[in-house]
């Protein structure tokens, strides 16, 4: 036994290395929950501390890449759990926790670390509103990052089906409390920012503070402002304020009214598409009745009406020289017709007078003249004209 | 001339822009009475789709990595 042992002589390296060995393997994902204390933040930007309660201590470090994740400041007699594995640190003979990220046991320390990465976010600027993205008002594809199965998601289906059935929702399901929470609504905004949706809305219902600290986490907060597409926060109820919220580009009290933000209204939409029918119609009727003027004007305009008077005067003219050519030329033709009438009356009855007086006679019967024996009726009136005067017979 | 458009949003936006068109005074008659008959046409299809649309749920994958 003693030879044994004896022959089985390790140097200190040897069993510093069984040992973490053996520790490292059994503890490779541990959380701790304690009070901190001799805190140290070093200059390269490692955190060493200690984590105790009443009955023991245990060393930790927090390396630098890790600890920026950490959205509150760690403050000796603060308790917290931290989450990482056990480490041996040879050179010392100590174990130690590597932290690999920690949260803050406690609603009163919760709250105080909510009040703490407010402020420090606030200072950096991530809350400005020349940072926030406008949300759009028709958008096509809204990606959301929630419970699948949750009540929020469910409410927003509803919301979207009343208001705005054009929509797609894209969910990207995602734990929203509990450990790895924050980190699933992190990819979750990274993998909807490869999609085309046109607006994240993330979200769960109501919880206890602790059920949705997942919102209040640093690293949502950084991704949040990161995103390329704007982002709608709709964290529990109204009451509720998460960091989220404030680095959002819009905070909505409730997921349903995330949806109403998020969407038009189909009966509004309605309403301005028959507005704008009849406006249309307005304006196409007043063209017509503005044309219908114009044309009006300018059929009644006095260079339109010009052609017509000048037909007008040329017609009155006409008939005017008509007039006098009547009243004129033609009765004076008239007139000198009727004067070769008389004339020539005169002419034919001078003849006539001449003749008689070298001894001829007309015989007339019946107002007309006899010029055969045949045709007097001897036994009636007749009359002999000579030259001078008429002798009736009978 | 049927324009095809890829959302609601253009299709409003079009719309809008008849509107616009149709109220200045540059237009004529004749483009105007276009004008009037493709923005009836443009909002009855608007409100048609509104009417029939159902809200479309897909769901994205977690990616592997994470």
């Amino acid at each position: 036994m003693k030879e044994d042992i004896l022959s089985q002589i390790l140097s200190v390296s040897e069993i510093t290395n069984q040992i973490r060995q053996q520790l490292e393997i059994n503890f490779q994902q541990i959380s701790i929950e304690g009070e901190i204390s001799n805190f140290k933040p070093h200059v390269s930007g490692h955190w060493y501390f200690t984590l105790k309660d009443s009955g023991a201590q245990i060393s930790c470090t927090m390396w630098k890449g890790l600890n920026n994740y950490v959205f509150f400041k760690p403050q000796d007699g603060m308790k917290i759990i931290a989450n990482g594995r056990i480490t041996i640190y040879p050179q010392r003979g100590n174990y130690q926790l590597d932290v690999k990220s920690m949260k803050i046991a406690g609603e009163g320390e919760l709250q105080a670390a909510f009040e703490r990465l407010k402020k420090k976010l606030y200072e950096e600027g991530l809350f400005e509103e020349n940072h926030k993205k406008e949300i759009p008002q028709f958008s096509s594809r809204i990606g959301i990052v929630t419970a699948k199965d949750g009540a929020a998601f469910q409410d927003m289906i509803s919301i979207a089906s009343r208001r705005y059935p054009l929509v797609e929702l894209v969910i990207r399901p995602a734990r929203v409390q509990g450990e790895g929470a924050a980190e699933d609504i992190v990819s979750g905004i990274q993998e909807l920012n490869k999609t085309d949706v046109d607006l994240i809305i993330i979200g769960r219902g109501g919880g206890s503070l602790e059920d949705l600290w997942a919102f209040n986490e640093e690293i949502v907060a950084r991704e949040i402002f990161k995103s390329k597409i704007p982002i709608i926060s709709a964290v529990g109820h109204e009451i509720d304020y998460t960091i989220s919220d404030f680095v959002a580009d819009k905070r909505s009290p409730t997921p349903s009214a995330a949806m109403e933000i998020a969407t038009p209204n189909t009966e509004d939409l309605l309403y301005q598409l028959t507005e704008l029918q009849n406006e249309f119609q307005n304006i196409l009727q007043n063209k017509l009745d503005g044309s219908r003027d114009v044309l009006n004007k300018v059929l009644n305009s006095y260079g339109y009406r010009m052609p017509q008077n000048i037909i007008k005067n040329k017609m009155q003219y006409l008939d005017n020289i008509w007039y006098r050519l009547e009243s004129s030329v033609f009765h004076e033709f008239e007139k000198k017709k009727n004067k070769i009438e008389v004339l020539s009356n005169i002419i034919d009855s001078n003849n006539m007078v001449k003749i008689q007086k070298k001894g001829y006679a007309i015989i007339k019967q019946n107002n007309s003249l006899v010029t055969k024996a045949a045709e007097l009726r001897k036994e009636k009136h007749f009359l002999i004209k000579f030259y001078d005067d008429e002798i009736g017979i009978n | 001339m049927q324009k095809k458009f890829n959302s609601f949003e253009e299709m409003l936006k079009r719309l809008q822009e008849i509107s616009e068109e149709l109220e200045s005074d540059e237009v004529g008659l004749d483009n105007s009475l276009k004008l009037y008959e493709e923005g009836i046409k443009l909002s009855k299809a608007c409100a048609k789709k509104l009417e029939e649309a159902e809200v479309k749920i897909t769901e994205l994958k977690k990616s592997l990595e994470s």
